[in-house]
This record gives C-alpha cells, sequence and structure tokens, in this order.
C-alpha cells in the first residue's frame, strides 16, 4: 500500500523541551484522528505534516517528499486549517479572503471568480461575498477559513481542532464536510463525536503515540489515560 | 473603524466599473483643486459636485456619513478656530474643503474592492522590484494592515471586557500588557497561518530548503 504520510523515528525539540520523542507512523488511511492531553504534541505533530514544523531529527515523508527539502511544494500540496479563524483571514471580505488564496495560480479572472462562487456557495456563505470578514460570527469565520483552503483542492487536509470554536450545527456541517471531501484528512481534536467514525485514531501522551488504533478502542484508551 | 475596514459597496455603478488607478487619480485631482479654490461659492459648486457623485455611486447617506462622520468633531473645531482668528467664510472653506476630501477619499473606497486597490498598487510598486522589493509582498502587507484594524479593536475589547469581568476598572498596564502580548500571538499565528497558504514561496519548481 501506498502509505501518503511516513513518520520515521521523529523527534522534535521546542526550546528545551522534547515535545515529541521518537514518533513512527505510516497513515494511509483517509481519515485519521489524533487525541491527547493538552501539552500532549498533537498540534506539533499536525505541523510536521505540511513542514511548519521540522524534525529535530527522524524524518516525515508527505507524498513522497521529505519535509526538509520540499516544504514549499508540501505546502502546496498539503492544506491546513487552524483553530482561530482570525488569524487565517487575510483580507477584508469574504470573497477576496478565497480569492487570494488562488492568486499565486495564476488563472484568469472568471476562473477565479467562479471557483469563489462555487465554494461559497457549497458551504453557506454565498449570502456573505462581499461582507467584511470581522462581521462573521466564529462558525462562519471557521467555514471561511475552510473555504480558503478547499479552494486550493488540496491533496491532504490537516486540521488543528478544526470544531473547537463551533456550534453543534456548524460542527455537525464540518464533521460532514469531512465524510464526503475526497482527499485524506488527518484530524487533531478534543471532539471525541467528530472522529468517532474515522478509519484511525492515534493517542499522544507526552510526546509519544500511547495507541494506535480504530476509533472505539483508542477513545477508550484515552478515557482511562485521563482519569 | 469601517471607514477603512471591508468599506466596500458592491454596486454596478460606472463610479464602481471605473479602474482603481483612474479613480485615484481623480481623487488626488479633485482635491487638488480643493486646495486651489479660495470663495465659498466655489466650495458649494464643488459641495455639488461630491453630492452627484455620491449619487451616481448609489452607496447610499449612510455609508457616505459613515466615511465622513469620523472627521466630525475635527471639523467642528476647526470651524470655532477659524471664525475666532480669521473670519466666516474662510471658517467655511477649509472646513468645507477638509469634510469634501475626506468624502471624496471615502467614495474610492466605497466603490473599489481591495484586491483592485492591490493591483493597482503592485503595478506602481513594480519599480520597487530594481531595488529587491518584492510589490506583492508591499500590498500584501497593505491589506493585512486593513484587515488587522478589526481583529486589533477585537482583542482590545476582549482584553477590556476580561478586565472588567475581574473588577478592574482602569488601569493602562492591565490593559497594555495583555494587548501587546495578544497582538503579538496574533502575529505569530497569521504568519504561520500565510506560510501555510504557500505565501511565502516564491517560485513555482521545487521547494526551497527549509530554515
Ligand atoms: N515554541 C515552543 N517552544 C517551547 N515549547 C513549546 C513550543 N510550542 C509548544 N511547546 C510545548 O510543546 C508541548 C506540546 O505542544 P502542542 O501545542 O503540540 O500540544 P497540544 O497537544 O496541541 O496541546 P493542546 O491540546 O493544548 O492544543 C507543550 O508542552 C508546549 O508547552
Ligand atoms: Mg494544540
Amino acid at each position: 500500500m501506498v502509505c501518503v504520510i511516513e513518520l520515521d523515528d521523529v523527534r522534535v525539540r521546542l526550546g528545551q523541551r522534547e515535545v515529541l520523542c521518537g514518533v513512527t507512523a505510516a497513515l494511509p488511511e483517509r481519515r485519521v484522528g489524533v487525541i491527547g492531553a493538552n501539552g500532549s504534541g498533537k498540534s506539533t505533530l499536525a505541523r510536521l505534516l505540511n513542514g511548519l514544523v521540522l524534525p529535530t531529527s527522524g524524518t516525515v515523508t508527505v507524498l513522497g517528499d521529505d519535509t526538509r527539502r520540499h516544504a514549499a511544494r508540501i505546502r502546496r500540496r498539503v492544506g491546513f486549517l487552524f483553530t482561530d479563524p482570525d488569524a487565517q483571514i487575510v483580507m477584508p471580505t469574504v470573497a477576496e479572503d478565497v480569492a487570494f488564496s488562488l492568486r499565486r495560480r495564476k488563472l484568469p479572472r472568471e476562473e477565479v471568480e467562479r471557483r469563489v462562487a462555487d465554494i461559497l456557495e457549497r458551504y453557506g456563505l454565498a449570502g456573505h461575498a462581499d461582507h467584511p470578514a470581522h462581521q462573521l460570527s466564529g462558525g462562519q469565520k471557521q467555514l471561511l477559513a475552510l473555504c480558503s483552503v478547499l479552494v486550493l483542492e488540496p491533496e491532504i487536509l490537516v486540521m488543528d481542532e478544526p470544531t473547537t470554536l463551533l456550534d453543534l450545527r456548524h460542527s455537525r456541517l464540518v464533521a460532514d464536510v469531512l465524510r464526503e471531501l475526497p482527499q485524506q484528512v488527518v484530524v487533531v481534536s478534543h471532539d471525541l463525536a467528530l472522529l468517532a467514525d474515522f478509519d484511525r485514531l492515534l493517542v499522544l501522551d507526552e510526546g509519544r503515540i500511547v495507541a494506535d488504533t480504530t476509533p472505539r478502542a483508542a477513545i477508550d484508551h484515552y478515557r482511562k489515560l485521563m482519569s | 473603524m469601517n471607514g477603512l475596514t471591508g468599506a466596500y459597496v458592491p454596486g454596478d455603478s460606472p463610479l464602481h466599473r471605473l479602474p482603481a488607478g483612474a479613480k485615484l487619480a481623480g481623487l488626488a485631482a479633485l482635491c487638488t483643486v480643493l486646495v486651489l479654490l479660495r470663495a465659498p461659492v466655489a466650495m458649494a459648486v464643488a459641495a455639488l459636485v461630491v453630492g452627484v457623485l455620491f449619487a451616481v455611486s448609489g452607496v447610499g447617506a449612510a455609508a457616505a456619513w459613515a466615511q465622513v462622520r469620523p472627521v466630525r468633531w475635527f471639523a467642528v473645531a476647526l470651524f470655532v478656530m477659524q471664525v475666532v482668528f480669521a473670519d466666516l467664510p474662510s471658517a467655511i472653506t477649509s472646513v468645507s474643503r477638509v469634510v469634501l476630501a475626506v468624502a471624496l477619499a471615502g467614495l474610492v473606497t466605497l466603490t473599489t474592492r481591495t484586491v483592485a486597490m492591490m493591483a493597482f498598487l503592485e503595478r506602481c510598486l513594480s519599480p520597487a522590484r530594481w531595488v529587491g522589493l518584492d510589490p506583492f509582498r508591499l500590498s500584501l502587507l497593505l491589506s493585512l494592515t486593513i484587515r488587522s484594524v478589526p481583529v486589533m479593536a477585537d482583542l482590545a475589547t476582549r482584553v477590556r471586557e476580561a478586565q472588567r469581568a475581574r473588577g478592574v476598572e482602569w488601569s493602562v498596564r492591565a490593559f497594555a500588557v495583555p494587548l501587546v502580548v495578544s497582538a503579538l500571538r496574533h502575529a505569530d499565528a497569521l504568519g504561520e497561518a500565510l506560510s501555510a497558504r504557500g505565501l511565502d514561496d516564491h517560485d513555482e519548481g521545487t521547494g526551497h530548503a527549509a530554515p
């Protein structure tokens, strides 16, 4: 089987702390979840997957490329959604922010406008296209950030707690989106319901993978760990 | 705040369709004329022209007022000073000059998308390439600045509310420290989000060696 994401004895040291201590995993599944306590290294693991964080030792291979050598190319192929949508929205209005993602593609203007309109329509933001982004609710901002990532059609989508700021309805919307996305997704979350039907779940604890199994078994393990 | 951020009012008027560069050139020209005008009568004509331009743009009175509103107290103060130290006609001329210039600048913002403004700016800045600056980065800097205004305002409100919730009514330090910290944290997250969106890479070929 072709492994889309491969981590080989990855260690990450940030400042004085060893944040990840020897993580090895091959992740070919379409939907992979990561859970674990606060500070266990989940965000660091997610950031490794598109080269935002580089391993201190060991290698991270994504779509056949080493993140240490091909960070720019990997970032074009791996979309990343952060927890805080405010930091991801860079343009003043909704449609402009989505269009901004496409800038470097050098597409004709009509093509850009069509793609932007399509994606805003799909995620229920069409009515807000020309609204200032700061007037959206937190959930709508997260959807906008998602649109701005998905419009680039990444081959892998990595999300760090995408539903933390969302209400139940918007969380479900994101869950539905995840279910239908054709690409591979890796989701870090404390929202166990979101990950319940994933193909595989990793449990991190103090920088190590302590369980790597089906969601049901992983969640049980995580509950015991937390009690 | 809205005068700067997301002030664009969608529309299909001739002003909306005019290229950003033409509008900025027109703005410069009209402001020059405003500076040269002396007589209150001339100002009345200028006010009429500005009024007609606003009517043509179809942005609505509320949007127009929102552009001028921020300078209202300044205008009043200026008027009083001019009346005291000069005379009534010059008070009328200087106040209308300021208000009309602000209104015209506002009209450009109201009818131009940030993207169009950025594209124009990038073209103007393209000579900057020769001294090693990237015009794309310069125009990105501009739009990030615009986008940061509401984010900062929001952070300030949150810090203020957190203080009130803890019963602190007013303390400069208790306000400034968390605000600066959250601003820096925001800047960090923004930088990371920009590089995740591939905006720190220059070429389309193979990637750079990571730092
Ligand atoms: N830049 C940094 N310098 C030093 N230590 C850091 C840095 N970034 C993160 N850490 C530390 O690394 C550890 C793991 O951080 P990480 O953000 O990956 O945790 P997490 O599992 O995502 O936690 P949470 O659930 O709270 O988001 C934390 O203890 C944190 O303090
Ligand atoms: Mg985290």
